[in-house]
């Protein structure tokens, strides 16, 4: 357990520091949702009718984009092979690494999404439901990346390779959760329908995810 | 004193320290006279008290475009003389403005609310000031992310730069686009030409401001030369102990 | 004093602003604090600007070894 606690610790203090995922990945968001209206028009009515896609676009680009340097940074310096010869279960290992990864990453993307709503002229019950499908939906997200991340981490030019091979994984996530955040604004489903669906796609996910970064990880350092 | 004597770390800290708690005083000072005045300013015709939000609005504006300016400045100072306290003029700058581009955004957004009845529309002034906003962070995470002070400094300056001649682009294609889309409602502007009795607290706010700034600014070029010869002392240490 | 009906929004705005001032003050005032500090904790043990004095044990010849820049 000590190892873990160890590795948990390490990478959140990489992450908050110089050069780390932590904020960037915020401010990413904030600059794609400021994006969009150049791109769609001032018309406040049609912004708050898209506005739950766009959190969700912008929080999956900005959870992806810090996704691949997630391994690359330790495999260049060698402490890939560390963890992975440590007598740990890399099962766990990958776990520890992903929920770490997640709370520097993914968490804060979630904490904006209130305050970009408000960019996006949407209402508390919208924002709330788009922020509660947001934080089931991008820790599905990291564990998917980390698939990802894991089979392109010997690569020197992963970056988009990484988003090209795991954007259509994230598919479902993605249309559980825009529909979720749309059925709490306009109905007529209840929200809580394709939030559930949801809740099964993160959990699939998350195990899914674990065990693939894993077997991609042996077989990528053999 | 010529502006390259204070490029000598010591003598800065020297004037720093004498002139930083007159500053300080005189933008305690300022602030009691100018909230004074801001509480006691009278109605106005349309907004009623709500325009007391404008004796922190405005003068955050002024303040977002002037840190700008001043890292522009600096920036020049960088690139062109190889000035070292342009560097950490710049550097000491850029979160503040980004702090007060952040408080222009946020007051005004609790101006509109009553005034405009939505927290936020896409008008040009509004924009202009977000993307101002995201250019600061954007400058703020650079100086995090490149390590060496120096390398940093002039990565940072030519973004400067060139942000300083975009920010009129921007400007003016915001206010482009902006009427090339009407709104689908139209929001009234609530207020007219500001009355005297009105302006008086406004100039008073801005010079309080202004030398909250400089103060401020000051206090962080301190720290900035302080933080630099750590780092300075900390890789001496490293080689030293690298001697065995 | 009588704010009007939207007084709720200008306590706010004001509370915001004595907000973020006191954040930038409280950064500027602990960052000063925390360099102080470290720039004592390093002149204690001896290293000053032109480099290791004589109290650091190492090979290092003591004296005015200057470095080069970054």
């Amino acid at each position: 357990m000590n190892a873990l606690a160890a590795l948990f610790a390490r990478d959140i203090r990489l992450a908050i520091r110089v050069g780390g995922g932590a904020l960037i990945g915020v401010l990413f968001f904030l600059i794609v949702v400021t994006l969009v209206p150049f791109a769609l028009g001032p018309d406040l009515a049609l912004l708050a009718r898209v506005g739950p896609a766009i959190l969700w676009l912008g929080a999956l680009l900005a959870s992806l984009l810090t996704l691949d340097r997630l391994l690359a940074i330790d495999h260049e310096d060698g402490s890939l092979d560390l963890i992975l010869t440590a007598p740990v279960t890399l099962e766990l290992t990958v776990a520890v690494k992903a929920l770490a990864h997640w709370l520097t990453t993914g968490l804060p993307l979630v904490l904006a999404a209130p305050f970009l709503g408000l960019l996006l002229n949407l209402d508390p019950t919208a924002t709330g439901a788009v922020a509660l499908t947001l934080l089931v939906g991008t820790p599905a997200l990291t564990f998917l990346g980390l698939v990802g991340a894991a089979v392109t981490v010997a690569l020197r030019r992963g970056g988009l390779l990484v988003a090209v091979l795991v954007l259509p994984l994230t598919v479902p996530v993605l249309i559980f959760g825009v529909a979720a955040s749309n059925a709490a604004i306009v109905g007529p489903l209840r929200f809580g329908t394709p939030f559930s669906i949801l809740c099964g796609i993160a959990l699939v996910c998350l195990v899914v995810g674990t065990l693939a970064t894993a077997a991609a990880l042996r077989h990528a350092m053999d | 004193m010529a502006l390259i004597d204070l490029a000598n770390p010591s003598r800065f800290r020297a004037l720093a320290d004498t002139l930083l708690p007159w500053l300080g005083i005189a933008t305690i000072v300022a602030f009691g006279v100018g909230l004074d005045q801001a509480l006691r300013a009278p109605d106005d015709y349309q907004q009623g008290a709500t325009v007391k939000i404008m004796f922190l609005h405005v003068p955050s504006a002024w303040l977002s475009m002037m840190a700008w300016g001043l890292m522009s400045a600096a920036a020049l100072g960088t690139l062109v003389w190889r000035h070292p306290l342009a560097d950490v003029a710049a550097k000491a700058a850029a979160p503040l403005g980004a702090a007060f581009t952040l408080l222009c955004l946020v007051t005004g957004s609790l101006w509109g609310r009553p005034m405009w009845g939505t927290y936020w529309v896409w008008d040009a002034r509004l924009t202009s000031e977000l993307v101002l906003f995201l250019m600061y962070l954007g400058v703020m995470a650079l100086w995090q992310t490149i390590e060496d002070p120096t390398r940093a400094a002039r990565a940072v300056a030519v973004l400067t730069l060139v942000g300083a001649i975009d920010l009129p682009i921007i400007k003016f294609s915001v206010d482009w686009w902006n009427t090339l889309h009407q709104p689908a409602s139209v929001f009234r502007v609530g207020g007219s030409t500001i009355d005297a009795s009105l302006l008086a607290p406004l100039f008073v706010m801005a010079i309080a401001f202004t030398l909250l700034f400089f103060t401020l600014h000051l206090a962080a070029m301190r720290n900035e030369i302080m933080r630099r010869r750590v780092r300075t002392l900390m890789m001496l240490q490293a080689q030293a102990a690298g001697g065995h | 004093m009588n704010l009007g009906p939207h007084a709720d929004f200008i306590v706010t705005a004001y509370a915001l602003a004595a907000t973020i001032v006191a954040i930038l003050i409280g950064w500027v005032v602990l960052d000063h604090r925390q360099q102080a500090r470290s720039l004592a904790d390093l002149e204690a043990r001896g290293m000053t600007r032109r480099g290791a004095s004589a109290k650091v044990e190492s090979g290092f010849p003591s004296g005015n070894a200057t470095v080069p820049p970054p």
